[in-house]
């Protein structure tokens, strides 16, 4: 099942970065996927986790609520740039995260990152260290919204 | 319709821009290393993606289009690991965060 669906994204990748559709080269393509998905099997990495397909149907739906959040963001940390005070109040937090799984960690590690204002510095499976800029950032990350949504996302509840 | 369209593209592109910009400015005036990446950080997502959504709809229903959007995906999952990297070392060497009036640098 993994390795199936790996095998049809890694050839879809070869034929949309190729554009090429002559047999020798849609050959070639089969050829080089079937043989990533064989050296991929051997070094065990085609499970859950590595190829986590049970996430793709809900993180289509949360991509697009992470992306808007990156731009309230992104808006907040902007103003603070330009504003002629520089009004920042750095803190680090400390928190513990609830997913269960490692793709959900990283997925949740990943989303306090890339929002502006906000950076994880250390993540293990108890507790999150996160840099935020302001107070109100930092205390933000604690039990949040994204928390709550990326363990819908990672589907243990 | 492809003046309208050129018209979004074109105010999609100068607005990454913009954000690129302020990025870079945000960068000068940030006052310690961790405060630093928070500026750069609206570089690589907002800055980023906005230039790519301009060019995407330059480019139409192609294949440019397709790669553009892989690109941005790239974006997505690889900005957060390098910036997650950078921090993590810098704490690791022991660089301490400059932090607001009233924290305890010790505590958390």
């Amino acid at each position: 099942m993994h390795l199936a669906s790996l095998g049809i994204v890694l050839y879809a990748f070869w034929l949309l970065l190729s554009g090429y559709f002559e047999p020798f080269l849609l050959a070639a393509g089969a050829g080089s996927a079937l043989a990533v998905v064989l050296l991929s099997r051997r070094m065990h990495i085609v499970d859950r986790e590595g190829h986590p397909i049970q996430m793709i149907a809900s993180v289509l739906l949360y991509w697009p609520w992470l992306i808007k959040e990156i731009f309230k963001c992104a808006w907040d940390v902007s103003r603070i740039i330009l504003s002629p005070s520089l009004p920042i109040s750095p803190v680090l937090v400390r928190f513990k995260p609830t997913q269960k799984s490692q793709v959900g960690l990283t997925t949740h590690a990943n989303s306090i990152t890339l929002t502006p204002g906000t950076i994880t510095v250390e993540a293990t499976q108890d507790e999150f260290l996160v840099h935020g800029l302001t107070r109100t950032a930092g205390a933000g990350v604690i039990d949040s919204e994204m928390d709550q949504r990326v363990s819908k996302v990672e589907g243990y509840r | 319709m492809s003046m309208a369209l050129d018209i979004l593209s074109w105010f999609c592109m100068l607005a990454g821009g913009v954000f690129c910009a302020i990025g870079a400015f945000g960068l000068v005036r940030m006052p310690d290393f961790y405060t630093r990446m928070h500026a750069a950080s609206i570089t690589d997502t907002v800055g980023a993606w906005l230039l790519l959504l301009g060019m995407i709809l330059q480019a139409g229903l192609t294949l440019i289009a397709v790669k553009l959007l892989m690109i941005a995906l790239l974006l997505l999952f690889t900005s957060p690991t390098a910036t997650h990297a950078l921090a993590k070392a810098a704490r690791a060497r022991g660089l301490q965060p400059l932090l607001a009036p009233g924290e305890d640098p010790s505590k958390p």
